[in-house]
């Protein structure tokens, strides 16, 4: 535990120097706090004879079945349902990038091998990149999704803020959220330690955020919404598909193919 | 304290180290010579658990490689080809990182110890980005020395270092000689083989030749003598074949108005050699003793290596 602390330790004091990487840690959460806050502020500012109100409320209606709700906390619950998927792929987004440099980007600087020769095994030195990789990204997530349930407190029906503490979705954000980001974190530093060039890690490990995007073109359009039993056992498969991928990912990476392939 | 017997690395196809037999005793300075390409990187990467051998075996501070790795590697410091510190960190957290990984006791107190030996303690809060290359080699060194390994091995440890950095680097090497530490250096350095290592191993994929540097500049068929002579050319080949039938001489060159004669103990030899020369009627002006540079020594053997190949 002791060594995957020091690797930690260690990339965050090199990530962070990068004042860029600082920035875009900071900058993609405040960019997700302000968009359902937008949203929120231009559904306040339309009136309820606007024919986009209208379907507004409408599709909330047939959303929100069954719930007791008027008209306006219906579009405003569902408007946050919306957006909660963006809180839960956002952490997702940061650190891939992180990911995928570290392993090749420690060979390219030809601070890999020394570090290899350290009685540090593979199974540590991962944990190490792969937690310190994704923490900033979900502690910043979890921090800014606090700060979107204290502000819409003041914006949104009391009925309406009840959604943003639904057991289900604190599970989307809490803990589904995270465990997409440990898979697509895991997928990163498999191809940081298979390939040569960092800028090839980078292009590769973006395809990986794709059916994430996806996921979240269609939440937020309305194409199909998360249920309840959805969220549960995406829950449970990403967490299989997790432990798997980290399994992996650590036979994958091959100290004598990396430090004699690269050269 | 390293010991291998039939060490070989094959990268596909590619033979990069071939049956290689060392036995370097505790405290000995071993030097590993050989040209770009030879294999040495590859020899140390084996002994230090980076790579696995494809055949035979080896064993380091008493441990075999490929069975005890973790516990090779806690015993043993390296010194990369090149430095690979984080430049964006301090000095000091350069240092700290590695402490941690070895799990040094008093890791500050080791870091403070190394950094003022290589006279870098009041750079210790500037980044590792700002070093000259020299300050650099000297705190890649500091880092492989932190757990105060018994094995420390330094791949070109002085290699594109200016004269005075070369020097600060070499008197270290001497000093941790001093400790009683096995140290395992691969250069082309030859003048810093000669001075550093009690024996040297010529290498190119295999072992060509190992010995200390003395016997190695001694070379083969014994020492070697020129004398001088005042006489003509074409008096030369008769000398040379009044020196050949002597017992003493093993052999015997000519080189413009010098001969040049191999003895194995030029000084008990040379005044029968002296005599034999005036009774041949040669006009004598100066004799001395040939010292071949290991340079010599080392290009003649690789020569071979390269023949054989």
């Amino acid at each position: 535990m002791h060594k995957i602390k020091t690797i930690i330790l260690k990339e965050w004091a090199e990530v962070f120097k990068n004042r860029m990487v600082l920035f875009t840690v900071a900058f993609l959460p405040l960019l997700f706090l302000a968009i359902p806050q937008f949203s929120l502020q231009s559904l306040a500012s339309m009136e309820a004879s606007d024919t986009e109100m209208e379907e507004m409320i409408e599709l909330a209606r047939v959303c929100q079945q069954g719930a007791d709700l008027t008209p306006m906390e219906c579009a405003e619950s569902y408007m946050l349902e919306l957006f909660i998927v963006l809180f839960m792929i956002l952490p997702v987004a940061i650190p891939v990038t992180i990911a995928a440099y570290s392993v090749v980007g420690e060979k390219t600087s030809k601070s890999l091998e020394p570090l290899l020769a350290t009685p540090i095994t593979t199974t540590q030195l991962l944990l190490g990149k792969g937690i310190a990789a994704i923490t900033p990204a979900v502690v910043m997530t979890w921090l800014v999704y606090g700060v979107h349930v204290g502000i819409s407190y003041f914006r949104v029906s009391p009925a309406a803020w009840g959604t943003l503490l639904d057991p289900l979705w604190l599970v989307a954000v809490f803990i589904l959220g995270p465990l997409l980001t440990w898979m697509t974190v895991t997928i990163a530093l498999m191809v940081s330690s298979r390939v040569s060039d960092p800028r090839v890690a980078e292009q590769l490990t973006s395809l990986v955020v794709v059916p994430i995007v996806l996921l979240m073109i269609g939440q937020t359009t309305g194409l199909f919404l998360l249920s309840r039993e959805l969220i549960l056992i995406a829950a449970i498969v990403i967490a299989v598909v997790d432990v798997i991928l980290t399994y992996f990912c650590i036979q994958l990476f091959q100290r004598e193919t990396i430090l004699t392939r690269w050269n | 304290m390293i010991k291998t017997t039939g060490l070989t690395k094959k990268f596909n196809e590619h033979l990069a180290v071939d049956r290689l037999d060392l036995d370097i005793p505790p405290g000995e300075v071993f030097g590993f010579l050989g040209p770009n390409g030879a294999g040495k990187t590859t020899t140390v990467r084996m002994l230090t658990c980076l790579i696995c051998p494809t055949a035979g075996q080896a064993e380091v501070a008493g441990y075999k490689v490929g069975q005890d790795d973790q516990a090779i590697r806690q015993r043993v410091g390296i010194l990369t080809e090149t430095p690979g510190l984080y430049d964006r960190l301090t000095a000091w957290r350069n240092l700290l990182i590695y402490a941690d990984l070895y799990e040094v006791d008093n890791g500050p107190k080791q870091i403070e110890k190394y950094l003022k030996l290589l006279d870098l303690w009041d750079r210790r809060n500037d980044t590792a980005g700002s070093f000259s290359k020299g300050m650099r080699q000297k705190l890649a060194i500091a880092r492989s020395l932190l757990h105060e390994p018994e094995v420390l091995f330094l791949d070109e440890p002085t290699s594109g270092l200016d004269p005075e950095a070369s020097k600060i680097v070499r008197d270290f090497i001497i000093n941790l000689k001093g400790e009683g530490r096995t140290i395992f250096i691969c250069t082309h350095n030859l003048n810093e083989a000669s001075h550093l290592c009690d024996r040297v191993g010529l290498f190119r994929t295999q072992l060509r030749v190992l010995d200390t540097p003395a016997a190695l500049q001694k070379g083969k068929g014994g020492r070697q003598v020129v004398f001088h002579l005042a006489d003509a050319a074409e008096n030369l080949p008769r000398y040379q074949n009044a020196l050949v039938a002597m017992d003493e001489v093993n052999h015997v060159d000519i080189q413009n108005n010098k001969l040049l004669i191999r003895l194995d103990n030029p000084e008990q030899d040379n005044p029968a050699i002296i005599r034999t020369l005036v009774n041949e009627g040669a006009h004598l002006q100066f004799v001395g003793e040939v010292r071949h540079s290991l340079e010599d020594v080392y290009l003649q053997l690789m020569r071979e290596a390269g023949h054989d190949a």
